[in-house]
């Protein structure tokens, strides 16, 4: 038999032969491992999305129309991603299915809606994108407005009945609470009505092969690549970020290490709420702002959440990714209103055979 | 309004409020009792309501058949919709249950979600299974043949006939799970509910009791669902929204005492006596105001479920512990 470093589990001949570069053989065994993991388990989603491909085909679907849902998945993915991400992160830290995240996303797409237009002037749309500069203006102001809600329900619900000790069912149930409390609220002021941002012809850029693509959903795909990246940048670069990131593996060795849990909960609900915003406004400028559109959007995100191992902002992202993919694709053979039941059975299948999500080692 | 309009009104709010009492009932063996957390109760309704109306339901024949689409209609007696109803959402509770009672508690939490979710788009987009977005109309009422048609009694006084058949299901639901939970099988859900290893080590199978408590709430669920539906006769998809046929449970038996099956009915009468008495209140709001009415009526409920969990998390009546009846105080 081959010895082969790379391979997986411990290998007796190498830890006693190499025993004073054990602490690198580690290392290397555990990356080894890591690598297996997270391949075998991208490989079974990529198996997934070329076995729909291969159905849609199958039912005489053109490749260029498999081609274009794949990118417009893409799309949707990243705006799944900046939902799952803050999601996960408040899984992780607080221990709780927070249920009214979706609907922060709808409270960001809905304050994007009452500044453009009253506060800032609608001016020139930036050709060849449908918005124009107050769009760009109006995201901030919506992202603040969202973490302030999000802080405010910290403040009056969540943090009280964790003082008391309630379990994490409690805490959802309130987080279900709060949902319908916030729809309520978007129902009273702004009625339940479809919106649309910007109305008229949306332009639309040729790639090469034929793939049709808006220039709004480009730039869709850039802000929430850009987002991604900015929080990538702040879970590895940055202290608190790391804070965070230990405490969402495991909350009580990161108490014990003198991390101020605190601190890491304000920006937990921070960084959460924000990239919500973000994400419902690319969402409601992809399609409609409406009341139901982050209740809706529950399913995706919580597949997507699943599918990355709860707590794991990586797998998050990734997990949003695959699942908008896999939604948009299967828009080719089915009718697409199934697509959040698309996400469920994604979600159903990973709980049946990986429950600790495909880039978790950690079993839950 | 006179003496007998009042009374209608009365008799169609205690229909209303008894089949949800069966739905909080219901809730209260999986929530209460053993601590599953199922907020897809639309799921369940909607279940049991479209397989009472397919079971009940003739095939649509004459001219109907160009409006109406189903696809199967048996045109059996109601009581048979409604065994059919509780079968038919025992076998979907199994199919949730299953991937999904092994993990942690919130995993159930999110899957019921999706099955709800998943249940109402099926309905809504497959209109060759129960007739899609549009009604399933004319579901056949318990006895109607024996009373109304024969002229024993009037058609408005069906309502009271319809009362008493709700109060008898709910009343004998009520007793069944007084029974069962006080047996040792009861004990072992509570056990579960309060130290989940304790119990495993204890040797009890907890997949398996979890498995049971599902499916016995989620059958008492279809029965309230078939209720329903012979009671409006008519079914859409549009009726089991999350806020109707889901949250409003949950705050019936968060305020009425989770854990109490009295407070499970208590709870029902109280959060329907408020969502029906606020219509009074709003509609005296300005005809602007209207359409949105019932979101304020809304944002009551969910700041009732909230103070209630703040400051009150067991409720009006609380569930009473006790070991066995054979020890004394």
């Amino acid at each position: 038999m081959a010895k082969d470093e790379d391979s997986v589990g411990p290998d007796p001949s190498v830890t006693v032969s190499a025993s004073v570069a054990i602490p690198r053989v580690r290392r290397r065994l555990r990356w080894s491992r890591w690598a297996v993991t997270r391949a075998l388990g991208g490989l079974s989603l990529l198996g997934l999305i070329v076995l729909l491909i291969f159905v849609g085909q199958a039912k005489g679907v053109t490749f260029i129309r498999l081609a274009s849902l794949a990118v417009w998945g893409l799309t949707l993915g990243a705006v799944i991603a900046l939902g799952a991400i803050g999601l996960t992160l408040v899984y992780g830290i607080l221990r709780f299915a927070n249920f009214a995240h979706g609907d922060l996303m709808t409270v960001g797409a809905y304050i994007v809606l009452l500044f453009v237009g009253t506060v800032l002037p609608r001016g020139e749309s930036l050709a060849p994108f449908s918005f124009g500069w107050e769009f760009l203006l109006a995201l901030p102001l919506a992202m603040i407005v969202t973490v302030l809600i999000a802080l405010a329900l910290e403040k009056l619900i969540y943090s009280p009945l964790r003082r008391r000790g309630s379990s994490p069912a409690i805490l959802a149930m309130a987080a279900l609470g709060a949902a319908f409390l916030i729809r309520s609220l978007v129902y009273i002021i702004w009625g339940g009505d479809f919106h649309n941002y910007y109305v008229g012809i949306r332009q639309a850029l040729t790639l090469p092969g034929g793939i049709r693509i808006r220039y709004d959903q480009l730039i869709i795909l850039a802000l929430a690549l850009l987002f991604v990246f900015l929080i990538y940048l702040f879970l590895e670069r940055t202290k608190l970020g790391k804070a965070m990131r230990a405490t969402a593996d495991n909350p009580e060795l990161a108490r014990v290490t003198g991390i101020d849990v605190g601190r890491v909960i304000f920006w937990t609900w921070a960084l959460g709420a924000a990239m919500a915003a973000v994400g419902g406004v690319l969402l409601g400028l992809d399609s409609q702002v409406r009341p139901e559109m982050g209740w809706f959007f529950l399913l995706p995100l919580f597949a997507a959440v699943i599918l990355g191992g709860v707590g794991n902002p990586y797998g998050a992202l990734a997990g949003g990714l695959i699942i908008g993919m896999v939604q948009q694709i299967s828009t080719a053979f089915l009718n697409p209103a199934y697509k959040p039941a698309v996400a469920f059975i994604v979600m159903i299948i990973i709980l049946l055979i990986r429950p600790q999500g495909i880039f978790g080692g950690k079993e839950r | 309004m006179g003496l007998t309009g009042i009374f209608s009104y009365l008799s169609s709010f205690v229909i209303q409020a008894g089949i949800y009492a069966i739905f909080t009932l219901g809730l209260n063996i999986q929530w209460g009792f053993t601590g599953l957390f199922n907020i897809g109760i639309a799921g369940f309704f909607a279940i049991g309501a479209y397989t009472s109306a397919l079971v009940t339901l003739p095939m649509p024949s004459g001219v109907h058949i160009h409006y109406v689409q189903q696809a199967l209609g048996l045109g059996l007696p109601v009581i048979c919709g409604v065994l059919a109803a509780a079968v038919v959402c025992g076998i979907v509770a199994f199919l949730v249950g299953f991937p999904t009672l092994r993990l942690r508690e919130d995993y159930l939490a999110i899957a019921t979600i999706g099955i709800a979710e998943t249940i109402r788009l099926v309905f809504n987009n497959e209109r060759w299974l129960a007739n899609g977005p549009q009604p399933l109309t004319g579901l056949p009422q318990p006895f109607w043949h024996d009373l109304v048609d024969t002229g024993l009694i009037s058609s408005r006084d069906y309502a009271y006939i319809y009362l008493a058949i709700v109060l008898v299901v709910m009343i004998l639901i009520y007793l069944i799970i007084e029974q069962i939970i006080r047996s040792p099988w009861g004990r072992v859900l509570r056990a579960i509910r309060e130290d989940e290893p304790a119990t495993q080590m204890s040797g009890k199978d907890i997949f398996r009791f979890k498995m049971q408590a599902l499916i016995l709430g989620a059958m008492i669920m279809g029965i309230g669902g078939a209720l329903w539906a012979h009671y409006i006769r008519s079914v859409d998809p549009s009726m089991f929204t999350p806020l109707f046929a889901t949250f409003i449970m949950w705050v019936m038996l968060m305020l009425g005492g989770s854990g109490n099956n009295k407070g499970a009915i208590l709870g029902a009468f109280l959060v329907w006596g408020i969502w029906v008495g606020t219509s009074f209140v709003t509609a005296e709001l300005p005809a602007a105001l209207q359409s949105r009415a019932p979101y304020l009526r809304l944002l009551l409920i969910g700041i009732l479920l909230e103070l209630v969990l703040l400051f009150r998390p067991q409720g009006i009546l609380g569930e009473v512990r006790r070991v066995s009846r054979m020890l004394k105080e």
